[in-house]
């Protein structure tokens, strides 16, 4: 049985940077990382932009060479699963059969797309946008595809409807709620961007809930909604959210439902095993200490750097203020802060300008900013949130003053 | 294929041979400097590929742009030399150019 001082399991942005992490800290025990996609470490992000887009290769987003691996010895098992941990053992089986031993278990495994539940969810031209392997297959699939379902108003969703308006094919988004970007932005914010995509040529469509897939010949041929409507597709992109990847944890006894609990320290409640990004429930500051996931490159990193340091011995704790990004179009949207909960938004610039932020208030403090082409805001804002500044709305209005000088 | 120094936040140089029309970040990534975290991938989103780059090669290059003066803004190490990487394309430009890597905010 193979067994390394660290294990960790996923290969994405928290597995990578946490192996990272250790070698930077002078950790000298034996490292692996087991991931199930056939890849090296890469980022996601580009998915649903760039990669999908063709303006990047593959080569491009891998997160490091295979080269960096290799010599700072962290070893690559890739292509397979853990399908159960036994934590007395400290071992997990993997999908080939194999068991693999370690004295500390780092849990990075993200998520899985959420997929529909109705009929036709399995059709040939269903697909999700997590992994390289599903944007291939789009990408192979686009030569012949001119109209294009997506499900889900969500960031990939809305990421994937400007690449492929774009890319000339005609895409109905559908989404079940009232707006999109509902889950994490203000009605602003939504309002903004379903006017973009309409200018852009998205048949952007809220509150239609689907009823199923139809086909033909196994292939998918459009998405029925519940009032009967046909919208035919030749390709449906399903970006509805993710499951954290956390079965065979709580399967082991690890705390958790959605996803798996962890503390400040990134701490699962089974011995030696730590939890960091997608998959990791904590107790969020940003959120006035709610537990929450967050699905970030941000959280994946400075979870993994956590933990890292946590197995040097250092005494830390998980206390990074959250931010995200998003590109659609010319459009640059950046987030600090988490809006969630707030009870007052004030609009910062104007929505025709292209160029404006969205700065959410709880009790009077700056909790969060959405800002859109508007960076000075978004970085001037970042301090805001940290300090919890309490500002004046009308003053935050003000575009003739930069927001650190409003805070002095 | 320009060559250029790059120094590291310990202050070890590293000599390395850059590809022509990538930017500097991907150069520094593929290089193996695991300092630079890049975590937006290049997108001018964060200020994680943060570098110095030597005074007569910054005066060759192309100026910043607005979004990237105010992302350095929020860095604690910003001075005169700074520039994200990521918005640096490798040219002849920096030829034998010494890039330090920015300290950690």
């Amino acid at each position: 049985m193979d067994r390394t001082d660290v294990l960790i399991i996923g290969a994405g942005h928290a597995g990578a940077q946490a192996a990272i992490a250790l070698r930077q800290g002078g950790y000298t025990g034996t490292v692996a990382i087991l991931g199930d996609e056939p890849e090296l470490p890469y980022e996601r992000p580009p998915l649903s932009k760039d990669y999908l887009s063709g303006d990047k290769t593959f080569d491009r987003i891998l997160i490091r060479p295979a080269s960096f691996w290799e010599e700072r010895k962290i070893a690559m098992r890739l292509n397979r699963r853990v399908v159960a941990v036994d934590a007395e053992a400290h071992e997990v089986s993997l999908s080939d059969g194999s068991q693999h031993g370690y004295g500390s278990l780092i849990w990075a495994t993200g998520g899985s797309p959420r997929m529909l539940s109705c009929a036709g969810y399995d059709l040939k031209g269903v697909h999700s946008v997590r992994t390289r392997a599903d944007v291939d297959r789009i990408m192979r699939e686009l030569e012949t595809t001119q109209r294009v379902a997506i499900i889900g108003g969500g960031y990939i969703g809305l990421e994937a409807a400007a690449v492929l308006t774009k890319l000339g094919k005609k895409v109905v988004l559908l989404e079940a709620l009232d707006r999109v970007l509902a889950r994490v932005a203000g009605p602003d914010l939504s309002s903004f961007y379903e006017a973009e995509h309409r200018a852009h040529g998205v048949d952007l469509r809220t509150q239609v809930k689907v009823a199923c897939i139809v086909g033909q010949d196994g292939k998918a041929s459009g998405v029925r909604l519940h009032d009967g409507e046909i919208v035919p597709a030749d390709m449906v992109i399903v970006g509805i959210g993710i499951i954290p990847a956390v079965e065979p944890l709580l399967a082991a006894g690890a705390a958790g439902n959605n996803g798996v609990q962890i503390d400040a320290q990134c701490r699962t409640t089974l011995p030696d095993v730590y939890a960091i990004g997608d998959c990791a429930a904590h107790a969020n500051r940003y959120a006035e200490g709610a537990t929450l996931r967050l699905e970030s490159v941000q959280n994946a990193n400075d979870q993994a750097i956590i933990a890292a340091k946590c197995l040097l011995g250092l005494a830390v704790a998980y206390d990074a203020v959250p931010w995200f990004w998003s590109n659609q179009y010319d459009l640059k949207l950046q987030t600090v802060g988490l809006s969630i909960g707030h009870d007052q938004t004030v609009l910062r610039g104007e929505l025709a300008a292209r160029s404006f932020s969205v700065i959410y208030l709880l009790q009077g403090r700056v909790i969060a900013l959405d800002c859109v082409n508007a960076v000075r805001d978004y970085v001037q804002g970042r301090k805001l949130v940290v300090d919890g500044a309490k500002l004046d709305p009308g003053a935050l209005r003000d575009t003739s003053r930069q927001l650190k000088d409003i805070a002095a | 294929m320009p060559t250029l120094i790059i120094k590291n936040r310990s202050g070890i140089g590293k000599t390395i041979e850059a590809a022509s029309g990538r930017s500097l970040m991907e150069t520094l990534r593929e290089a193996g400097f695991d300092e630079l975290l890049a975590l937006c991938g290049g997108c001018c989103s964060c200020a994680t590929c943060h570098v110095h780059v030597e005074a007569g090669a910054l005066a060759r290059l192309p100026k910043m742009s607005d979004d990237e003066n105010d992302l350095l803004e929020a860095t604690s190490s910003r001075d005169e030399l700074s520039r994200l990487s990521c918005q640096i394309e490798v040219s002849d430009a920096l030829e034998g150019a010494v890039i330090t890597i920015a300290d950690e905010d």
